[in-house]
This record gives C-alpha cells, sequence and structure tokens, in this order.
C-alpha cells in the first residue's frame, strides 16, 4: 500500500511540475527508420514471394528467388548543414527470416532536408575478416582462399535453363578475388550508394529503400545465367560484372512521415 | 530539479520498501557462467541465456541428476542420455532412437552441443521447438520415446529423498511442475559446450593440420569443390553449422516432411537443420534419419548423390548429375578434416558425465 500510495504521489508532482516546461518552444523531432524493400521490375519481393519461378531476367531466363539476404553498411544521414548521423554501421538484411528489413535510426532528427547515403556489402576498410561476432555466427564470412571478409549479397533460387531444365543459381556478391589461395588480389567491390535528398518531418519517418532485383541481371551488362549461375565466388571478371549492375539497382522508395496535428 | 529531487527520494523510499520481502526469497543460488572457450569469446556472440532461466550451480546439478535419471520415462527404463549417450557426441549410434515400449523413432537423435549458442531458437531437426526449455517437453511425453507425465514426473521428484530439496535451492519452489523440470535440463545441456577439437587447437596455433587436413579444409571452403562453408560454417564460425534448415537433395519425395511438416509451408518440405560439424568421429550414423553410416557415404552423397526435388536447396549445385563430382583423394581429405573438428575432452569432461552423488 505505501508503494502504491509514493507512486500516485509521484505520479501527481511529475504532472504538476510539467507546468514548469511551458515556455519552451516545442521541437517535433522524428524517429528515423529505413525500411529495406526489394522488387522485381515493380512487383515487391518479400518471402511471401519466395520459390515460384514467376520472374523473366533481361535475358529471357524465367527464374525464382528462394535466398536473398545482403549487407548494407556506413548508413548516413546527412543534414544541410554537412553534419552526418550514422544510422548503422551495417544491417544485415534477410528477406527469407524477415530479419535486418527495419533499420531504426538510434538518435531522433529534426525536421527538414537531408542526404541518405549507404554502401552495399563493406568497404575495404570495414571488410574485416572475422570482425563481427554476429555475422559470423550467421555464417555470412567469405573463406580466407577468397580474401576473407564478409558476403555482401546471397541471392538464390531456380531458374530454367537452355535445355529447360530447372536448376539452382547462386548469385554471391563479395569483393573480387583475383587468383584465389594463399595471396589472391583483391578489389573492393562494394558499392556507394547516394540516394539523394529527402525530406524528415513529424514525429516519425520511414524512409523506403529499394532494391530492384532486375537491375542485378540488366544494366549495362546482359546476364547470362546459362553461363554464369554458379560458382561466382572465385570468379573475378564476374564479381566486377555484377558490380557494374549494382551501381543503379537501390532507389530511394517512399518517404512516409506521422505528422502530429 | 524539482524532479530530480522528487526522484531521487522516491527511489530511495522504494528500495527500503524492498526488505519487506526479503523474508520470503529464501535460498538464492549461485550463479554459474558458461565455459566459453576462447574462440567463441572472439569469434561470436556471448551464450544466450533466457531471462527467466539463469544458469546457476544448483540448477545445472539439478538438470544433469534428472538429464541420467531413467524415472522420467514411463516404465523407469530410459533417460535423455540413453538417446544422447556421451561417448556418442551425446547423440545416439543406431539409425533412429528406441522408446519406452521398443517403438522405434522417426530420425536420429541429434548430438547435444553448443546450443546455448543457438541464436536463433528453433531446435530440433525441424526447429519445432522455439527454446531449449521448450525442447525438452517432447522427448518427454512423446509415446515412442518417454511416454512418461509431468503429473507423474513431479509425483517422482516429491517422493524422493533428496530432489525437493534440489528444486527448491534451485528455483525456490515447493511445488515441482514442468516448468522447473525443463529448465533445470535446459541449464544442464546449455553447459555441454565443445570447443577443444584439433581443429580449434590449430587455429589457436597449439596443433597443425596434416597435408590431407588441409587440404580437407581447402575443399571445404572452395565453392567449385566442397562448398561446405555456406551450411556449415568456416574457421570463422566456430559453431560449424548455420542453424537454418535445408533440402539436401536427399529424396525425390518425403516420407518426412521436416521443417515443412512443422510449419505447413510447402516450400519447406524437405529441410532439416543444418547439424553442427562438430564431433563427427562421435555422432554416426548421419543425416536426419541416419542414413548414411559413415562421412565417406556423406562426401559421396554431396558428391555424386544429389537428386531433385521441387524444395532443393538452391546451394545444392550440379543436382542433374548428382553432385560436383569431388575426386576421390579430396574425398578423403574433406573427411580427414572433418574428423579434426572432434573433441574428446567434450565427451569425456567429467562435468557432462553422471555422478555418484544423488
Amino acid at each position: 500500500m505505501k508503494k502504491i500510495a509514493l507512486l500516485f504521489i509521484a505520479l501527481v508532482s511529475f504532472l504538476a511540475c510539467d507546468n514548469d516546461d511551458e515556455t519552451a518552444t516545442p521541437v517535433v523531432e522524428s524517429v528515423v527508420s529505413i525500411s529495406f524493400t526489394q522488387s522485381f521490375d515493380g512487383s515487391p519481393i518479400t518471402a511471401n514471394e519466395f520459390n515460384a519461378i514467376s520472374y523473366t531476367n533481361e535475358n529471357g531466363e524465367q527464374l525464382s528467388i528462394s535466398r536473398l539476404r545482403y549487407l548494407m553498411s556506413d548508413i548516413v544521414l546527412t543534414d544541410a548543414n554537412g553534419t552526418e548521423a550514422v544510422i548503422g554501421d551495417y544491417s544485415l538484411v534477410d528477406v527469407g527470416e524477415n530479419s535486418g528489413v527495419l533499420l531504426e535510426a538510434p538518435m531522433t532528427f529534426e525536421p527538414g532536408e537531408y542526404t541518405l547515403s549507404m554502401r552495399f556489402g563493406f568497404s575495404d576498410a570495414d571488410n574485416t575478416n572475422a570482425a563481427y561476432p554476429d555475422l559470423n555466427a550467421a555464417s555470412w564470412g567469405v573463406p580466407a582462399p577468397l580474401g576473407g571478409g564478409y558476403h555482401y549479397m546471397q541471392m538464390e533460387g531456380m531458374y530454367i535453363n537452355s535445355e529447360d531444365v530447372n536448376t539452382n543459381y547462386q548469385y554471391h556478391t563479395i569483393r573480387a578475388a583475383e587468383n584465389p589461395g594463399e595471396a589472391p588480389t583483391l578489389t573492393d567491390t562494394s558499392i556507394a550508394i547516394n540516394l539523394g535528398t529527402l525530406t524528415i518531418e513529424g514525429s516519425v519517418t520511414i524512409i523506403e529503400v529499394n532494391m530492384n532485383i532486375e537491375e542485378w541481371y540488366k544494366n549495362p551488362i546482359v546476364w547470362d545465367l546459362n553461363e554464369l549461375y554458379t560458382m561466382l565466388m572465385p570468379n573475378y571478371e564476374a564479381q566486377i560484372m555484377m558490380n557494374q549492375n549494382g551501381q543503379n539497382v537501390f532507389n530511394l522508395g517512399l518517404v512516409n512521415s506521422a505528422i502530429d496535428n | 530539479m524539482n524532479k530530480i529531487i522528487l526522484t531521487s527520494l522516491i527511489l530511495l523510499l522504494l528500495a527500503s520498501c524492498g526488505k519487506d520481502n526479503d523474508d520470503a526469497l529464501g535460498y538464492i543460488p549461485t550463479p554459474a557462467e558458461i565455459a566459453t572457450p576462447l574462440l567463441f569469446q572472439q569469434l561470436i556472440p556471448e551464450a544466450v541465456i533466457p531471462e527467466d532461466n539463469p544458469q546457476t550451480e544448483e540448477g545445472i546439478a539439478l538438470g544433469k541428476r534428472l538429464f541420467y535419471d531413467k524415472r522420467l520415462s514411463l516404465d523407469n527404463s530410459i533417460s535423455c542420455a540413453s538417446c544422447h549417450r556421451p561417448q556418442e557426441g551425446f547423440s545416439d549410434s543406431r539409425t533412429v532412437s528406441i522408446g519406452v515400449d521398443g517403438a522405434p523413432g522417426t530420425r536420429n537423435s541429434m548430438p547435444l552441443v553448443n546450443l546455448a549458442f543457438n541464436y536463433f531458437g528453433n531446435f530440433n531437426w525441424d526447429g519445432s521447438a522455439a527454446t531449449l526449455e521448450e525442447q525438452h517437453e517432447t522427448p518427454i511425453t512423446s509415446p515412442i520415446e518417454m511416454h512418461s507425465t509431468f503429473a507423474d514426473i513431479t509425483a517422482m521428484v516429491e517422493a524422493d529423498a533428496n530432489y525437493p530439496l534440489q528444486f527448491e535451492q534451485a528455483f525456490n519452489v515447493t511445488n515441482v511442475t514442468k516448468t522447473e523440470v525443463t529448465k533445470a535440463l535446459a541449464q544442464f545441456v546449455r553447459t555441454m559446450v565443445s570447443g577443444d577439437s584439433k581443429f580449434d587447437r590449430h587455429l589457436l596455433g597449439e596443433a597443425t593440420l596434416t597435408p590431407q587436413e588441409q587440404n580437407g579444409l581447402d575443399v571445404f571452403l572452395d565453392e567449385t569443390r566442397g562448398d561446405c562453408f555456406h551450411c556449415h560454417g568456416s574457421p570463422t564460425n566456430p559453431l560449424w553449422t548455420d542453424n537454418i534448415f535445408h533440402n539436401n537433395g536427399l529424396d525425390t519425395t518425403f516420407d518426412d516432411r521436416g521443417r515443412g511438416d512443422f510449419t505447413g509451408d510447402p516450400n519447406q518440405f524437405g529441410q532439416f537443420k543444418s547439424p553442427s560439424l562438430r564431433n563427427l568421429a562421435y555422432t554416426a550414423p548421419y543425416m536426419h534419419d541416419g542414413r548414411f553410416a559413415t562421412l565417406e557415404e556423406v562426401v559421396n552423397h554431396y558428391s555424386e548423390g544429389l537428386v531433385y526435388s521441387d524444395t532443393i536447396d538452391p546451394l545444392m549445385k550440379a543436382v542433374d548429375v548428382g553432385g560436383v563430382a569431388l575426386s576421390e583423394t579430396d574425398k578423403a581429405d574433406l573427411v580427414a578434416f572433418l574428423l579434426s573438428l572432434s573433441d574428446p575432452s567434450f565427451i569425456n569432461n567429467p562435468a557432462f558425465l553422471p555422478s555418484n552423488n544423488p
């Protein structure tokens, strides 16, 4: 009983104290989240769309998606004055498990114009072998003969090959490694992404970042899955081509704000 | 300032009020830590310990006693250890385990190892248990396993000379329920950590791989040969499993639909959890149904025995020709490497073996 009485008194006191702040100008700061979504030429893709061979790439191959995991790093919002706020050092998006798809910023933001940038994969400076315990446990690492570090993306599924046979593909992107083995030559194939300017307002802002999967097969290189469907990690040229096709994969989607009345 | 003073006063008063209940706390069990190998500390997140079931010395000791107590079964004939045998890597060398009535099970007993480091939950071959506590319910009550009831077990516990005090000290209860039984078992199983194989010592600079083992590791990590690492981890993942579910091309149709039977999702038919590759020297036979008696058979399966089904995992390569066709040398070397992940100190650790004291 003593506790209840005390808590009641405390509540009343807090409510009374609120009057102290009435003269301050209210600033509504926004809780900001990044929502990672995926689509294939406009059709949204979630785990619900997995496994069905219902997409056709630029080269005409029909394919499904059964697993899609990718890593985004250095996720930064920059205000008009050039001040950067790091929303996340990295986030592993696992579409099948619906994990990592919504990244909430650890800080709030004043209303205004911001630019959003991030990186697909890790830059060389961050792509340190075995450095991230959660990624190690997720078996996200790249073997040492391929230079170590971490995958950028694992996109897998089935496609119908030129002989009309359902065939597994593994479109895995990593830091390109030439001459795998004891001393491979490495090329940073992560992709810096500038998603442009957006407006933050209201108490909550959700910023959509969309991966258009079709781009991986399309631009500038028309990808032939019959030739490049498997064992792509040690294929240096394939990794370079993936990097080229990845340049326009990510786009700024909807920016939704909750405006308080 | 007013707020700060008020808050401080309230906190002080609340803290002093807390003493009203001290008399009801009773025995306070001794906190215990998971013995985490150095490589685990360096490479992966900490063990997962539920907030409502912290590790304690009393809880672990109680769980160990329960683990080896045949009175947990209907006719007092088998214990947990009957199908999770220490010398068999806490697995079962029989293709499937045999329940109290002589009824065969449907799957090979999963090894109990490093389960405290399963960050994703989903225990069992099909992921049907969300937590390790929950995992212990089915084997105890299943008609083809121990076929007991928790009512019988709690009655047995209450009639025992020592269990009541052990439960009281571990959980501060006098009325034992399923919750405390499964919590104690889970605490004990969480202590079962294996991280001292030859390969672990190699990574720590304390052992050298043979040329055969080294080539086996190369095969394991080579996407054009073994490509084992995508499902079973690599030297940076000392669990040697991804703890997720795959259809690894065993069958064209499924008598046991695995993960799909639990979730009801046809896309998951034929999927089973990747087991850890630790302690394979002790855990034969292999696969969810124990169909392969030797590691050589396992390697042959991935090399030339894969068969297509609609849900086959996309990581399975060259399925139309049965697999990646490893050379005989690579096969043998891969097996040599896999055996270097076995940890004799684990199966001989007195902390995990039955003790004479109740």
